[in-house]
């Protein structure tokens, strides 16, 4: 069987490939139904050329989720253009309020009133706020927020927060970090903050990370399974199935999941809950790998398997477990 | 709030074995649209009226798919471009005329050993450009509605409310920039032709 026999009509393609458009752009609208769905399938079985040209135009329009918006690309939207904030004039206006006035001076600014929830090394605790959002904090977290009529800001000072989010359309819930911002569009999401870098991963609905580092000045429409990793200079973007981030959300239930994952990488995830740090001294076993499902809080637990299973020694120094060959 | 909707096609047909749609789907935007830019330039290389390599290009894509529906092939671009081969021939044959030169030259594009190797990092890294590129060839109202969609992930009628247009018009705009984006990032468009 030839082509022309197929009806791949010779000089058709730039009008199959524009029906084909029409089709992914109605399909991509709210109003599209399942009597809608039936005829694009019906579209789509009546000529591999049909199926194969909307495929096409759809991975594209998939692909460009992974745009981030240029820096150039002058586009009057939302979040993106409130991005400066004046911090420092605040801070210090504040603090000279209340060097004079004491506690009063609170009654002197007219935006909502900061309240900070910690957690010490190895605490979990989890915050209802008046607006029915659930934050959980996880190990030596600081995070600050600010609930107003108009915005709700929370700024992740240090540790790890999972945020199920009471959405309100009228009133953004933006999660700040050091030189990003997660919006939420009706959400379940984690934020991660280390030293040098974060990370905004997505579990349920959708939400919006702007980026406002040095190379990265943009956008992405994160969906469920995206992970974003910012340090700061550059961004990472990365697809995990769901069930993979909710072994990261292991501590939500006092747990830490290993798969795969090297000496180094367990170690230095237990060390984030226990005031006692393991210590790998011999580089050669620091990329061992291992995996399974271990309390957070008991590190000693975890060394001791360490040496029975991997045969290592592990041997208790001070507020140190120090770990060789 | 409505959804972005990630339009399901999950029209799944029962040929017994083979590859369910969404898996070949998944294989079409991992093993073929990358490869559409070089295989432009072959069938444009290969065949004298150049006007009709974007139909080729399809016809292509519609025995890769056939062929594919039955079994994933274990080395997709080496299938890919013999098929594109095998297609020029038997055009060849039809019109009755001598070939030229349809011959493959895999060592000649760099296709000879099927195996990831930096090339696919150029490619990823490539298609970061590439769609820059192809968002910023299109006109600025258009853009302009792509990006708020795409990016923002505003809905259709925040988008009119916010540009002041009708909705139809967005929905418009939005047909012409995701064919457009295909083309660019996919590599058929011919440089210097302009989109409206």
């Amino acid at each position: 069987m030839n082509l022309e026999e197929r009806g791949v009509a010779s000089g058709d393609t730039q009008v199959l490939k524009k029906r084909a458009a029409n089709w992914l752009q109605r399909a991509d609208s709210a109003q599209w139904n399942e009597q809608d769905q039936a005829a694009l399938e019906a579209w789509l079985s009546e000529a591999p050329a049909n199926r194969v040209a909307y495929w096409r135009v759809k991975s594209a329009w998939e692909r460009a989720r992974r745009l981030r918006v240029l820096q150039s690309a002058e586009i009057e939207v939302g979040a993106p253009t409130q991005r400066r904030r004046r911090m420092p004039i605040w801070t210090s206006v504040t603090a000279i309020a209340i060097a004079l006035l004491g506690v009063g001076a609170s009654l002197l600014f007219s935006g909502p009133r900061e309240q900070i929830f910690t957690t010490g090394i190895g605490e979990h605790r989890i915050v209802t706020l008046a607006e029915g959002t659930a934050i959980e904090l996880n190990t030596d977290t600081v995070l600050r927020a600010k609930i107003g009529t108009e915005k709700r800001e929370i700024t992740l000072d240090k540790g790890e927060a999972y945020f199920s989010v009471a959405h309100d359309a009228k009133r953004p819930f933006v999660v700040v970090t050091g030189s990003g911002r997660v919006t939420d569009l009706g959400t379940k999401f984690f934020v991660r903050r280390d030293a040098a870098s974060f990370e905004v991963g997505l579990l349920e609905g959708r939400a919006r990370y702007d980026a406002a580092n040095r190379a990265n000045n943009g956008s992405f429409l994160l969906e469920p399974g995206d992970v974003i990793e910012d340090n700061g200079r550059s961004i990472g973007f990365a697809k995990k199935p769901t069930s993979t981030l909710a072994d990261e959300l292991g501590w939500r239930r006092g747990v830490l999941v290993f798969d795969r994952t090297t000496l180094a990488d367990a170690a230095a995830e237990f060390n984030r809950y226990n005031a006692t740090k393991i210590v790998i001294v011999d580089p050669s076993i620091a990329n061992t790998t291992i995996g399974g499902t271990f309390e957070a809080g008991r590190i000693n637990v975890f060394a001791q398997l360490v040496h029975n299973l991997l045969g290592l020694n592990v041997v208790p120094r001070g507020d140190k477990i120090v770990i060789s060959r | 709030m409505p959804d972005t909707t990630e339009t399901g096609i999950d029209g799944r047909q029962d040929h017994g074995v083979g590859p369910a749609d969404a898996a070949l789907e998944a294989w079409f935007m991992r093993e073929v649209w990358p490869l559409e830019a070089i295989l432009m330039q072959y069938l444009r290389q290969n065949w004298r009226d150049r006007s009709a390599a974007e139909d080729l290009l399809h016809d292509v894509y519609v025995r890769v798919y056939e062929a594919a529906r039955t079994r994933l092939p274990d080395h997709p671009k080496a299938f890919i471009f013999t098929t594109a081969r095998n297609l020029l021939i038997s055009r060849v044959r039809q019109r009755n005329v001598v070939p030229i030169e349809a011959a493959v030259d895999f060592e000649a594009i760099g296709l000879a050993i099927d195996t990831p190797g930096p090339e696919q990092i150029t490619i990823a890294r490539d298609e970061l450009r590439r769609l820059e590129a192809a968002i910023n060839r299109l006109p600025p109202q258009c853009r302009k509605v792509v990006m708020m969609r795409r990016i923002e992930g505003l809905s259709r009628p925040e988008i009119a409310l916010r540009l002041g247009i009708a909705e139809s018009t967005v929905s418009s705009y939005l047909e012409n920039g995701m064919s457009v984006l295909a083309d660019v990032l996919y590599g058929s468009h011919e440089p210097g032709v302009s989109t409206p």
